[in-house]
């Protein structure tokens, strides 16, 4: 068993996969010095600048070269380096990547891998801290995964790169350095949802940075005797549904917890489905937490504000089972 | 390159833009020692050797004419006229920013002076300099739009698609790359195709002239030609200002892909130390000279001050100014 970073279980992820498979490759810009969080840091000396590719600032190119890399018998993996440049490339992904396969007639897939740091990072405003993984998650031929922890980092990776569908990949900058264990060099399946944490009396379903909160907030509500199970969806598209139902089928109640903005965000689609598939087990209304609908600002009090934080879930929970 | 027969004209234009250069430099020496204190917990992008292009390209555009710039903004921001007490505010994310403190470095701005923003996505400026210049077409003014980018962004679409519309539609419009060599840790040369931005522009059309851009005479003499003929309505231009960024791509940049001794070398074409030198051969007093360097240091040592007093923006900062319908807070709590 190892512990690793979360950014440096992504590396080894991406090291062992390409030392398996020489068609996978990685393209993006200053990847041959490490990438701008490192995590790519050595990865060039090992492979060597064609498939640890540095690319110009050319996000649209960048995306739409891995399109047609990707169906023409290679594996790219794409570094978009803040989810916000990636809007540079939207048309690449969504109408080129998510669509090929569907509207070729299955004459070819789309073996492509994009990742994009998402999420507030300290005083990065409104250009560098986005959340838009619900956005994906409409795009129909997306996959969409946002990992919370270093073995899920690690064994997501792996998955996404061996899918032959699009994933669009969101790890969280204020995560590069967290640490975990990372026990095993498996795999871990796309749409399987982790159980953080179990528990009785309500449900918590988050995904990405905002699960640690969710954790936090299940200490305290422990000690005030309230049991909360907490599922970390990992895979937005596709979501473990039983997994969710199962919960609230047992608790009866539902919160759901994310970063961002809470209009429109992916809490919408679980707490309709839960609504619509488990309405007879529910005790209580569904609550959903996210941010305000602003964009994120600079000064950190303001930036603070707009954080989905354990002491706003805690008390979003309390309500729920008072 | 420098003329000789330097004149007294001359000689007050040049003292103007060595004054504007220092506090230029003294500003981000300021900004990066908010960055060490942890007053600025964002990134912050330092245009430190670089003063020279600010100086000699926004001195010679009127108030009224508008500037974009990119994330290395805060030099053209200040060269355009903005306060650097609201700028330094505003890089300390406090209120009486420019912004309220809710843009920060990367998005400074300000439009009373006709700064429409900083940009944290590289060449996003540059289509929006071809749409200001086309308002200020139709509206029918001779006022003329600049727009400032590194030479990272001339590989990204808005910089074959932004100088085309310019072209297409005669615009007012002049674009100053500023060609440091590098894009972040990666130097612009293995990534850029062609002879670069002044040879892609020509083959859209549009004249371009390369210059020394630590060599402030010569970005002066090129800006205020260019201008001229930008503003009699003879279509966008390019000029090329080859620099070297002498501090690090952010406040944070360990610079480990740049030999120390290339940086050290680079040092020795200070723009800033360039002008003076001139100016001291033309026989000005040094007293002047020191002052301007003095002057920057303590103005600068003030505005940083008074950012680091100034409160935070109120709470309700955070909800204003999204749009005019629909509440922001509603849903959330
Ligand atoms: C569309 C986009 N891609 C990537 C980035 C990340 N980024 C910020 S600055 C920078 C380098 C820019 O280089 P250049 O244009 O030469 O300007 P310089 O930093 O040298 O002033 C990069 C890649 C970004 N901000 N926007
Ligand atoms: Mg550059």
């Amino acid at each position: 068993m190892t512990t690793m970073t979360y950014a440096d279980a992504a590396k080894q992820a991406l090291t062992e996969e390409m030392r398996r498979d020489p068609t996978i490759w990685a393209l993006g810009e200053d990847l041959g010095r490490g990438g701008v969080f490192g995590q790519y840091q050595g990865m060039a000396e090992e492979f060597g600048p064609e498939r640890i590719a540095d690319t110009p600032i050319s996000e649209a190119a960048i995306l739409g070269a891995a399109v047609g890399a990707a169906m023409s018998g290679t594996r790219p993996v794409v570094e978009m380096r803040f989810a916000d440049f990636a809007l540079c490339a939207i048309d690449e992904l969504v109408n080129q990547a998510a669509k090929a396969r569907y509207m070729f007639g299955g004459q070819t897939k789309v073996p492509l891998v994009v990742r994009e740091p998402m999420g507030m990072w300290r005083s990065s405003a409104a250009q560098h801290s986005q959340s838009l993984e619900s956005w994906y998650t409409h795009i129909p031929g997306l996959v969409v995964v946002c990992p919370s922890t270093p073995h899920d980092n690690f064994g997501l990776l792996k998955s996404s790169i061996r899918c032959d569908d699009p994933v669009v990949y969101m790890e969280h900058k204020n995560l590069w350095a967290l640490e975990g264990a990372v026990p095993d060099c498996d795999p871990i399946p796309l749409g399987v949802a982790r159980i953080a944490r179990t528990g009785q009396d309500l449900t918590i379903v988050s995904w990405s940075s905002t699960c640690h909160e969710a954790m936090l907030a299940a200490v305290t509500l422990e000690e005030e005797g309230l049991e909360a199970e907490v599922i970390d969806l990992r895979t937005l598209w596709p979501w473990d549904k039983r997994a969710v139902l199962d919960s609230v089928e047992k608790t009866g109640r539902l919160l759901i917890a994310h970063e961002a903005v809470q209009v429109g965000g992916f809490g919408a689609e679980v707490a309709a489905t839960v609504a619509d598939r488990a309405f007879s087990s529910l005790r209580a209304p569904i609550k959903r937490i996210g941010a305000p609908r602003v964009p994120i600002p600079y000064a950190p009090p303001l930036e603070d504000l707009l954080r989905v934080t354990p002491e706003r879930i805690a008390a979003v929970a309390r309500e729920l089972t008072r | 390159m420098v003329s000789q027969k330097t004149t007294n004209v001359d000689i007050d234009r040049l003292l103007k833009h060595h004054a504007l250069m220092w506090r230029i430099r003294a500003f981000e020496e300021a900004a990066l020692q908010a960055h060490t204190e942890k007053l600025v917990l964002g990134a912050i992008h330092p245009s430190i050797g670089q003063e020279a292009i600010a100086a000699g390209v926004c001195l010679n555009l009127r108030s009224d004419d508008l500037l974009t710039s990119t994330h290395r903004g805060h030099g053209h921001t200040l060269a355009k006229g903005a306060d650097p007490n609201q700028m330094m505010r505003e890089l300390l994310g406090r209120e009486g920013g420019n912004s309220h403190g809710k843009g920060g470095s990367m998005h400074i701005a300000d439009f009373s002076v006709g700064m429409l923003g900083a940009n944290g996505v590289v060449g996003a400026n540059i289509h929006i300099t071809a749409g200001a210049a086309h308002a200020i077409k139709l509206l029918k003014s001779d006022r003329i739009v600049c727009s400032i980018f590194g030479d990272g962004a001339i590989n990204r679409g808005p910089f074959l698609e932004g100088l085309n519309w310019a072209v297409v539609f005669n615009l007012p419009a002049l674009f100053v790359c500023e060609d440091n060599g590098f894009a972040s840790t990666t130097s612009t040369s293995s990534v850029t195709g062609g002879k670069g931005a002044a040879a892609r522009a020509e083959a859209l059309g549009i004249p371009s002239l390369t210059v020394d851009g630590n060599d402030l005479i010569s970005i002066d003499e090129a800006v205020r030609s260019v201008i001229s003929s930008i503003r009699a309505g003879n279509g966008p231009r390019l000029l090329v200002a080859k620099t070297y960024r002498l501090s690090g791509h952010t406040a944070s940049d360990p610079d480990t892909y740049r030999l120390r001794s290339e940086v050290e070398k680079a040092w020795e074409s200070d723009p800033i130390t360039n002008l003076g030198g001139v100016l001291r051969r033309a026989k000005v007093d040094t007293v002047i000279l020191d002052n301007h360097e003095s002057n920057a240091r303590i103005e600068m040592a003030a505005v940083f001050s008074d950012a680091k007093a100034a409160s935070w923006p109120p709470l309700s900062r955070a909800f204003e100014d999204v749009q005019d319908i629909g509440d922001p807070r509603q849903e959330a709590f």
